[in-house]
């Protein structure tokens, strides 16, 4: 047996068996589950009379709908109170466990899944969320999947896959100060494109990924799925194991130890070939600022907003005129000229301890601008949020007039109250841009959280190494 | 799943690169707990004027004539013609069943996005990828007077264009059959059930960590 890839690990691992056309039925060791878009799933299984296969094997929680102010009032909007009661109810009915809404370990699924020790290296994992990448930092092999393939999941345990292309991303040199994981991965998706890794599934390597906390290692792997991928990688190391060690729901005591061994080995072997290598300089890498509604579309913040017209592909030069009318935005702009109306420091690209300690420090000791209307940060699980406070950062936000929330997707997709009006423009730590995801009408910039905090205190972009 | 039958259908023109779910099937319609009911609301925040809710009598709200899906050639249209990266962004399974409860059955781009191109096969809807000259022609054509029509062939994987030409697409056999078929995928992976048993109890002894015992079996 040749050299292998980390992917083509842990894809022989979980292989159950193959058709005669090469389609794969791969086994799937975990599914997350929340109230979005597993309805219609729980609800083929009845009509089918099926159960779920293993029930240990799911973890439910809800994040999409839940309101991030007075959580004890309830859910007021009665079409996503009875899609979070669905949850619960459907949770009950089949046997699977679910932290509900009002218990203190609920948070966003890409959050919790991780935190809990729910995710654990080796395993395949899916979630009815294309931010099911994030848990590839772990060194899982994990995809979102439609409502069909949630059913198919939970009735089977299993999915038909074939293989992707294998494209390793590797990140070599040190990342300036004021750069993060964030300004990385937006930097790596201008640069391949929104759909560079459609068919792929990436490995991010190098020096520079080793060098990241687990923290960005997540926030890299969660914008996987915005090259296209179909998941993101990045290989075991003792950063991993020691994240994983001691969490709630992952192996204990000689059980961790034996698992650990197993682990180690989840690496990419030394001569293992990727269907296409890429490489990327970490020290040329600047923040970054998206100006458009793709998140390709981004730019240094030293940079400025295109011109349509310097585009020579007619597709594209359409696509970046159609953006810049719709974001309200002139060609030749400057970046740092851009003056946002809120501010959203959460998701599940952005709302991790690291992400919150890092905005604290810039904000510490200085006000938001009077031109914000709004600005919040959005804790990523009830247990980031104890540790923050624990931390005094809520003070340190509070103090600054930053709103402190209860955790929840909240502004990312803006499905509960959390949201834009139309033509507003939000500095957002989130990952999508595109038209109408905060609020119709809404304009995002995505941003590292330092860079939102900068652009809070400020009121307007500037590059965070300034302040 | 209702089986794929071999149709002649009008093709709708949207010429615009990497076309999101969100555009697809905006956010606040995801709260439904229904796999129906969406096509109202398909393309939401370009085909109306106004901002639209869940339970809102979408037949008096007022249209952007600019949009592509109000133009009265398209308004029976059951094939979607757009470019790139059609479908990226959220996996939500809501925009192939939007695209469906509106009428759409063949959906043809250069590229698709993969978790959406995997979800219209679940939902009787075929994705077809041409390449990016045919694509072109395709667009030149469907905008006339006269809206284009396509007679669609699965089982022989041919395209009529009512302007004479045809053209071939490649398909996934295992996909064609299922969708020919109306095959349910539980069904099919359920008649494997002894080989994942077999599978499990493997895994059992390789990774005890992963079964009871961690944890989550419910109270």
């Amino acid at each position: 047996m040749g050299a292998k890839t980390l992917y083509d690990k842990l894809w022989d691992e979980h292989i159950v068996r193959y058709d005669d056309n090469g389609t794969a039925l791969l086994y799937i060791d975990r599914q997350l589950v929340h109230e979005v878009t597993s309805p219609q799933a729980f609800e083929g299984l009845r009509l089918a009379g099926r159960k779920p296969r293993r029930t240990a094997a799911n973890l439910a929680v809800p994040d999409h709908n839940v309101p991030t102010l007075d959580r004890a009032r309830g859910i007021v909007d009665p079409i996503a109170r009875l899609q979070v009661q669905t949850l619960t109810e459907n949770c009950a009915d089949f046997g699977i466990t679910e932290l509900g809404m009002d218990d203190p370990r609920q948070g966003i699924v890409h959050v919790i899944g991780p935190e809990q020790g729910f995710t654990l290296p080796g395993t395949t994992i899916v979630c009815g969320d294309s931010h099911t990448s994030t848990h590839g930092a772990l060194g899982a092999l994990a995809f979102g999947i439609g409502t069909s393939e949630v059913e198919h999941v939970l009735a089977t345990q299993c999915l038909l896959q074939r293989k992707s292309n294998s494209m390793l991303i590797r990140v070599d040199g040190i990342l300036g100060s004021g750069v993060t994981a964030k300004d990385l991965v937006l930097a790596i998706i201008g640069r391949i494109g929104t759909a560079g890794a459609t068919g792929f599934v990436i490995e991010f390597g190098g020096e520079t990924i080793r060098d990241l906390s687990m923290e960005g290692r997540m926030t890299v792997c969660n914008m996987a799925i915005e090259a296209g991928a179909r998941a993101g990688l990045i290989a075991v190391d003792e950063t991993t194991i020691e994240y994983v060690r001691e969490r709630p729901f992952a192996p204990q005591g000689a059980e961790f130890e034996r698992a650990a061994a197993h682990w180690r080995d989840l690496v990419s072997d030394q001569g293992a070939e990727f269907d296409r290598t890429v490489p990327i300089d970490a020290a040329a890498i600047e923040p970054q600022v998206t100006w458009g509604t793709s998140p390709e579309m981004v730019a240094p913040v030293g940079g400025r907003v295109p011109d349509p017209g310097d585009e020579p592909d007619p597709v594209k030069a359409d696509s970046t005129r159609r953006a810049l009318e719709y974001m309200g935005l002139r060609p030749g702009t400057a970046i740092t000229d851009i003056r946002p109306d809120k501010v959203f420091i959460g998701s599940c690209t952005n709302s991790r301890i690291e992400d919150l300690r890092q905005a604290a420090q810039v904000v510490a000791g200085r006000r938001v601008a009077t031109g914000i209307k709004l600005a919040m940060v959005v804790p990523g699980s009830g247990p980031i949020k104890a540790q923050a406070e624990a931390e005094g950062l809520h003070q340190v936000f509070i103090a600054a007039g930053f709103e402190w929330r209860d955790p929840g997707c909240s502004m990312c997709l803006a499905m509960n109250a959390d949201r834009l009006e139309p033509g507003e423009r939000c500095a957002s730590t989130s990952n999508r841009n595109f038209e109408g995801r905060q609020g119709p009408g809404g304009r995002t910039h995505l941003v590292s959280p330092i860079m939102a905090a900068a652009a809070a205190v400020s009121g307007h972009f500037l590059d965070v190494r300034e302040l | 799943m209702d089986k794929f039958e071999n149709f002649t259908g009008i093709v709708c023109p949207l010429d615009r690169a990497n076309v999101d779910t969100d555009a697809i099937i905006p956010k606040q319609f995801l709260k439904s707990i229904q796999r129906t009911g969406f096509g109202p609301n398909l393309f939401d925040e370009w085909r109306y004027l106004d901002q639209g809710e869940p339970g809102k009598d979408n037949r008096n709200r007022p249209r952007n004539p600019d949009f592509v899906l109000n133009d009265p050639r398209y308004r029976d249209a059951r094939i979607l013609l757009t470019r790139e990266n059609f479908g990226c962004g959220s996996s939500r399974e809501h925009a192939p069943w939007a695209l469906a409860d509106f009428g759409f059955r063949v959906l043809i781009a250069p590229s698709f996005a993969e978790i959406f191109y995997n979800n219209c096969f679940k939902n009787g809807i075929l994705p077809i990828r041409l390449p990016p000259v045919e694509i072109g022609y395709l667009f030149s054509v469907a905008d006339g007077p006269e809206a284009l029509r396509i007679a669609v062939d699965l089982p022989r994987q041919i395209l009529e264009l009512s302007v004479g030409e045809r053209l071939g697409f490649a398909v996934d056999p295992f996909r064609k059959h299922c969708l020919l078929e109306g095959l349910d995928d539980i069904g099919l992976t359920m008649e494997h059930i002894d080989e994942i048993r077999a599978y499990e109890d493997r895994r059992r002894t390789l990774g005890p960590w992963l079964f009871p015992g961690n944890g989550l079996e419910a109270a």
